[in-house]
C-alpha cells in the first residue's frame, strides 16, 4: 500500500523543514563555541572589546536559537508523521542517540538562560564564563547525537533481521556504525567553520558600512582566523569521507563524481554537464584524482556506476552539489589564509574594499556549502531511507493531506525567516557598537 | 515494576512535567494579551515577562523529551500516531512556532507589538486544545484500521462531546494554574496590584475547571466503560484531588500563603494526572495498542533507561540551579538585580 503522492509530498515537506532548520542548527552549534572564545579572550587579554563580542553575539544567538528550536521541534514530530514505518523500524535500533539529544538540548538550554539573565550579577566574569562551557558542549553534543542517527541511516547495523523479525538490536553497535566518525566530525567541523564565516562577515559588513571601530578589526581577525583553522579540518574530513563511501557506499561517490564505469586509475570529473544521453560535456578532468581521493593510491580501483541495479542509483544531479561545496570550501580555505598572513605582514589590499566584500559574500556562501553538503549526503542515499534495507516510499505515511502541510508550513518558515532577518538588522542597526561603548563606561569588572 | 511500567512512568512524569510549566506558560501569554487590550499591562507585563524570560526554552524541551521517549519506549507509537495525527500536531507544530519565535522576538526586537501580543496569547489557547486531542483520540473510538493502515475518523471527533470536553478542560486548567502560580510569583515580588488581579482571574477560572474535570469522568462513563469502570477503582486518588482543590481556593480566597496554594494546585494536578494514566493501563492506543505489546526489544529499554538515569544525574542540579537564580532569588523577583 504504497500512496505515491503523499511519498512526494512527504519527501518535500521533509526537505523543506531540514533545509530550513539546518541554517539556524549549524549557528546554534557553532556560534556558542565562538561566543565562549571571545568571552575567554576577552577575559585573558583584560579587554572589554572581547567581552562586549560576546555579549552582543549572544544577544543575536538568542533569536536563532529561538528559530532553531521551533524548526527542530517540527522536525523531530515530522519524522514521525510522515515517516511512521521508518521511525517504527529506527526507534527499535537507535533511539538511544536521538533520546540522548533531547538532553544534550535540555541541558544547553537551561545554561544558555542562566548565561543570558546573568550578565550583571557575578562580579566575576570568569563565574560567567564557565556558564558558557555546559552551553557550548550541548550545543556540540546535540549535533554529536542527531549526526549519529543520519550516519545509522546510510550504515545500518545493529541488528538482525529474521523472517522479517528485527533481532539481536544493540544500540551502541547502531550508535558507532561506520558512517558515523566522517559524518560526526564533519557536521562539526563545518558547523564551527560556517559560524565564524558568518560572524567574520558581520564585522567585514559593519567596517564596509563606515564604522572605524577596533572592536570590529578585532571581531574580524579573530573569526578568520578561527575560520581557516576549522575549514582545514574540513578539508582533512572532507577528504576521510569521500575515503569512507569509496568503501561503504560506492553509488553516492560514483554518482556524486559521474564515475559510470568501474575502472583503475580513475579520473576524478571537476564541473562539467550532462547532456540527455548522460554525456558528460565541457568537465575537467585530473587524471588519478577519484582513486586517489577513494583510496589513496593513484592506480586503486574505484567502483562505478555499472555495478548497480538501475533502481538503486542516486540521482545524477548531486555531482553538482559536491562541486558547489568543494569550490565554496576550498575558496574560504585561501579567503581566510590571505586574510590572517596579510594582516601579519601588513599587506594593504585585504583592507580594500573588495576584499571585504568577499568576505561578508563568505558568510552566506558558507551557508550554501552546507545546505548544497546536505542535499548530497541526503539525496545520495537514494532510494533507500535505510541504505540496502528500506527504501524510502516504504517508510513514507498514507495519509492523504501531506500536500495542505507543505503550504501551512511553508508560511510558517516565511514568517520566522523574515521575522529573524528584521530583527537581527534592527537590533544592530539601533545599538551601534560606539552608542553601547559609551553607555557601558565604568560597568564592567575585569 | 517491569520496564514497560517504568517506561510509561517516566514519560508519564516527564508529560506532567509539561503540562504544569507549559499551562504556566500558555496562561501567562494568554493573561499578557488580555491585559494589552484591557489597558492594564502596566500591572502585569513586567511580572510575566521576567518569570518567562529563562524559562520559555526549557518548557519546550520537556515536550520534545515525551515525543522522543516515546518513541524509544514503544516503537509502535510511531505507527498508530504518527499515521493519525498529522494534522492535528502539525498546527500544533505552528503554534509553537509563533509562539517560541514571538519570545525572542519581542524581547530584542519589536516591543509592545499589539497584533503580535495577541497572536501569542491565542495561540497559547489554541495549543493544549490541540495536544489534547491526542488523549482524546487515546480513548479508542476515533481509529479504524483500513486495509492494514490506521484512519482517523474527523467526522466523529468533532462531534464527540468527550473531544470537546477534554479540550474544555485543557483551556480552563492552563488558565486556572497560571494564574495561580503567577499569584504567588506576584505576592514574591511584593506586586500588590498585580497580585490582586491576578488573584481574580484565578478564583474566576477554579470552579470552570472542576466543572469541566467532573464532565470529563462523566462522558467516559458512555464513551469507554471499561476506563470508567477503573477510574472508579482508584477513586481516592479523585478524591484526594478533589480536597486539594478545595485548600488551594480556599487559602487563595483568604489570601493566605500563596506558596502553599499552588503546592496543592500541584498536587491536585498530580494526583488526578496520575490517575488518569493509571486508570488508562494497559492501554496506550485503545483498543489496538498496548503497553505491552508495543514495548520495545530489551537492550533497547535497558540502555534508554541507563541513559536516562545519566541524564537526570545532569539535570537536576542544573534545573536546581535554574530555579534557585530565578524563582527563588528573592532580588531577581523583585526585580531589583540590574537583569539584561
Amino acid at each position: 500500500m504504497i500512496n505515491e503522492d503523499a511519498v512526494f509530498a512527504s519527501r518535500v515537506l521533509t526537505e523543506l523543514t531540514l533545509s530550513f532548520h539546518i541554517i539556524y542548527a549549524t549557528l546554534g552549534v557553532g556560534v556558542p563555541v565562538m561566543i565562549m572564545i571571545a568571552h575567554w579572550v576577552g577575559i585573558k587579554k583584560k579587554d572589554e572589546h572581547y567581552i562586549l563580542l560576546a555579549r552582543r553575539w549572544t544577544r543575536g544567538f538568542v533569536i536563532t536559537v529561538a528559530v532553531g528550536v521551533v524548526t527542530g521541534t517540527a522536525i523531530g514530530l515530522q519524522l514521525s508523521l510522515l515517516w511512521p514505518n521508518f521511525m517504527e523500524l529506527a526507534g527499535k535500533v537507535i533511539a538511544l542517540p536521538l533520546f540522548m539529544e533531547t538532553f544534550a538540548f535540555f541541558f544547553e538550554a537551561i545554561f544558555l538562560g542562566i548565561y543570558l539573565y546573568t550578565w550583571d550579577r557575578f562580579k566575576d566574569q570568569r563565574k560567567h564564563l564557565l556558564l558558557l562551557i555546559p552551553v557550548a558542549i550541548g550545543a556540540s553534543f546535540s549535533a554529536v547525537f542527531i549526526t549519529m542517527v543520519n550516519a545509522f541511516m546510510n550504515a545500518p547495523q545493529g541488528f538482525d533481521i529474521v523472517n522479517g523479525e528485527l533481532v539481536n538490536v544493540n544500540p551502541l553497535v547502531a550508535m558507532f556504525n561506520p558512517a558515523m566518525p566522517t559524518k560526526v566530525a564533519h557536521v562539526v567541523a563545518t558547523a564551527y567553520m560556517t559560524s565564524a564565516f558568518v560572524l567574520a562577515a558581520i564585522g567585514a559588513f559593519r567596517l564596509l558600512r563606515g564604522s572605524q571601530h577596533m572592536y570590529h578589526k578585532k571581531a574580524l581577525y579573530l573569526m578568520m582566523k578561527i575560520g581557516f583553522v576549522f575549514s582545514i579540518a574540513t578539508l582533512l574530513i572532507g577528504d576521510l569521507s569521500g575515503k569512507y563511501l569509496a568503501a561503504y557506499q560506492p553509488e553516492k561517490l560514483a554518482a556524486a563524481e559521474w564515475h559510470f564505469e568501474t575502472e583503475d586509475y580513475a579520473p576524478l570529473i571537476l564541473l562539467g554537464w550532462l547532456d540527455e544521453e548522460d554525456n558528460v560535456k565541457y568537465a575537467i578532468e585530473i587524471p588519478y584524482a577519484l582513486s586517489m581521493l577513494a583510496h589513496a593510491w593513484p592506480s586503486a580501483e574505484v567502483i562505478g556506476l555499472d555495478q548497480f541495479p538501475k533502481d538503486e542509483i542516486p540521482p545524477l544531479y548531486i555531482h553538482y552539489l559536491f562541486n558547489i561545496m568543494v569550490g565554496i570550501g576550498m575558496l574560504m580555505i585561501v579567503v581566510s589564509f590571505m586574510y590572517w598572513i596579510g594582516v601579519r605582514r601588513h599587506w594593504r589590499f585585504i583592507h580594500t574594499r573588495a576584499f571585504r566584500w568577499l568576505i561578508v559574500a563568505g558568510g552566506p556562501l558558507s551557508i550554501i556549502a552546507i545546505e548544497t553538503g546536505w542535499w548530497l549526503a541526503e539525496v545520495g542515499r537514494q532510494p533507500w531511507i535505510l541504505r540496502g534495507i528500506m527504501k524510502t516510499a516504504e517508510a513514507a505515511t498514507t495519509s492523504d493531506h501531506v500536500d495542505i502541510m507543505i503550504y501551512l508550513f511553508s508560511g510558517l518558515y516565511l514568517i520566522l525567516g523574515i521575522g529573524s532577518v528584521v530583527v537581527l538588522s534592527r537590533m544592530f542597526r539601533n545599538n551601534p557598537i560606539e552608542r553601547e561603548l559609551e553607555e557601558r563606561k565604568g560597568a564592567v569588572h575585569l | 515494576m517491569n520496564l514497560e511500567v517504568i517506561g510509561i512512568t517516566v514519560l508519564w512524569t516527564f508529560l506532567f512535567g509539561y503540562v504544569i510549566i507549559a499551562s504556566i506558560d500558555f496562561g501567562a501569554g494568554f493573561f499578557n494579551a488580555f491585559s494589552e487590550f484591557t489597558n492594564k499591562q502596566h500591572i502585569l507585563t513586567k511580572i510575566i515577562q521576567r518569570y518567562l524570560s529563562p524559562v520559555w526554552e526549557v518548557t519546550n524541551v520537556f515536550l520534545v523529551f515525551f515525543f522522543v521517549g516515546i518513541i524509544g519506549f514503544f516503537p509502535k507509537t510511531a505507527f498508530y500516531y504518527g499515521t493519525v495525527l498529522l494534522i492535528p500536531v502539525s498546527i500544533a507544530v505552528v503554534l509553537l512556532g509563533i509562539r517560541g519565535s514571538y519570545y525572542a522576538f519581542e524581547t530584542y526586537g519589536t516591543k509592545g507589538h499589539k497584533g503580535y501580543a495577541f497572536m501569542y496569547g491565542v495561540a497559547g489557547l489554541f495549543l493544549p486544545a490541540a495536544l489534547s486531542i491526542v488523549l482524546t483520540i487515546s480513548e479508542g473510538g476515533f481509529v479504524a484500521i483500513v486495509s492494514g493502515q490506521p484512519t482517523l475518523d474527523y467526522w466523529a471527533l468533532f462531534t464527540s462531546p468527550l473531544s470537546w470536553s477534554i479540550v474544555a478542560l485543557s483551556l480552563t486548567a492552563v488558565l486556572y494554574i497560571s494564574a495561580v502560580f503567577l499569584t504567588w510569583y506576584a505576592n514574591k515580588a511584593e506586586d500588590v496590584d498585580a497580585t490582586n488581579l491576578l488573584r481574580k482571574y484565578a478564583l474566576t477560572w477554579a470552579f470552570p475547571m472542576i466543572i469541566t474535570a467532573g464532565g470529563i469522568i462523566y462522558q467516559l462513563s458512555s464513551h469507554n466503560p471499561a476506563h470508567y469502570e477503573r477510574i472508579l477503582g482508584i477513586w481516592w486518588m479523585f478524591a484526594i484531588s478533589t480536597l486539594f482543590f478545595l485548600g488551594t481556593v480556599w487559602l487563595i480566597w483568604k489570601r493566605k500563603n500563596y506558596g502553599l496554594a499552588f503546592g496543592l494546585l500541584v498536587g491536585q494536578f498530580a494526583f488526578a494526572f496520575y490517575g488518569y494514566g493509571i486508570s488508562h493501563y494497559p492501554y496506550l492506543l485503545y483498543p489496538y495498542l498496548t503497553i505491552y505489546d508495543s514495548f520495545t526489544n530489551e537492550a533497547m529499554a535497558i540502555s534508554l533507561i541507563v541513559a536516562f538515569i545519566l541524564g537526570l544525574l545532569l539535570l537536576i542540579p542544573s534545573l536546581y540551579l535554574l530555579l534557585r537564580l530565578f524563582l527563588f532569588s528573592k532580588d531577581y523577583v523583585r526585580g531589583k538585580t540590574d537583569h539584561y
